[in-house]
């Protein structure tokens, strides 16, 4: 019995200790990382299937008719903005400085909600055209394509908002500085995955 | 409470400071080169620069490869150190997967299209 006491007080020691570790949070960044080099694998077959798919016009609209490059610059160009404005609230959190870089979140959020805007436009503008996910094997792999990034640019902005609510409640706790640096590398992943996107689908699709 | 807090949070700060969150110099590097990588391919569709459509296609893929890394290095932060080279691992891990899935997915869709097209018999070649 005596010895069985001490076996357990041995685990909760070490239990203590692991914890301590992910409150650090260096744990928590490998393993998001390794998050998100799966979900870079989601978007690898996403692309492999736009690659495959992407010329099956099925005589409907091809990339010529439909892509609006200066919009999708435009796009490009708010994605890029938010990036730079979440690494300037990256350099707040780092100095502690909670206000300057509420405003800077701020700023991201209403970068990410112009991308997202642009896209939707984008969207309701093909399928008014009726270019719909129905008419082609090219149009159903672009929206599934693009719709994704999309859905996960939506999610972080959902997350953007909750983290700012946390911080604003419960100020920059080591959680939150955790917190915030996975939602960094998320919202920066997501831009990368954009400079795909566009190279691959609007740019390459004006080539064709 | 609060005064232990605020200690552990200067703590953290201070022990990532400089490692993960970068510096406004790396920040203001990397945007300036993704903004310079980026119009330049759209320059070069949108105005047909090249007037080649070959060499367009490859300048604008070699320009997304590029940005990639810039925004790995300036905004994601990767180097060979962090994690003990474990996110390197993973990220070279991925990017074999990624070419083993796009070039295969690519090269047997492609051979499919050529073979199966009508007219293509195969009992007619001697």
């Amino acid at each position: 019995m005596a010895h069985a006491d001490t076996v357990i007080d041995d685990t909760i020691f070490h239990l203590e200790d692991d914890h301590g570790h992910a409150e650090s949070g260096s744990s928590t960044m490998l393993g998001f990382w390794i998050y998100l080099m799966s979900d870079c694998l989601i978007f690898a077959m996403l692309f492999a299937v736009y690659g495959v798919l992407g010329g099956n016009y099925a005589a409907g609209p091809a990339p010529k008719d439909l892509f609006d490059l200066p919009l999708v610059a435009l796009n490009t160009t708010m994605l890029l903005l938010s990036s730079i404005t979440y690494g300037f609230a990256m350099l707040e959190m780092a100095k502690g400085r909670v206000r300057p870089m509420q405003v800077w979140l701020v700023i991201t959020g209403l970068f990410g909600l112009a991308f997202l805007g642009i896209e939707l436009y984008e969207f309701a503008h093909f399928i008014h055209e009726g270019a719909t996910p129905q008419r082609s094997g090219f149009l159903s792999s672009f929206f599934t394509l693009v719709g994704t990034h999309g859905l996960h640019v939506t999610f972080g902005l959902v997350w953007l908002v909750v983290l700012m609510v946390q911080v604003s409640r419960h100020g920059l706790i080591a959680a939150n500085q955790r917190r915030l640096m996975c939602l960094s590398m998320f919202w920066h992943f997501l831009d990368v995955i954009w400079i795909g996107v566009f190279t691959f689908v609007y740019l390459m699709g004006m080539l064709r | 409470m609060s005064a232990g807090h605020q200690t552990d949070t200067s703590n953290h700060s201070h022990a990532h400071h400089g490692v993960n969150h970068g510096s406004l110099a790396g920040y203001l590097t990397g945007f300036g080169l993704s903004v310079v990588l980026t119009a330049v391919p759209f320059w070069l569709v949108m105005t047909n620069a090249l007037g080649n459509q070959m060499a367009s296609a490859i300048a604008i893929m070699a320009f997304a490869v590029v940005q990639i890394i810039v925004h790995m290095v300036f905004f994601l932060h990767m180097n060979t150190r962090s994690e003990s080279g474990w996110t390197m691992m993973a990220l070279i891990f991925t990017l074999i997967l990624v070419m083993i899935a796009l070039t295969g997915s690519l090269w047997v869709m492609y051979h499919l299209n050529v073979n199966m097209m009508p007219g293509h018999d195969m009992s007619q070649i001697p």
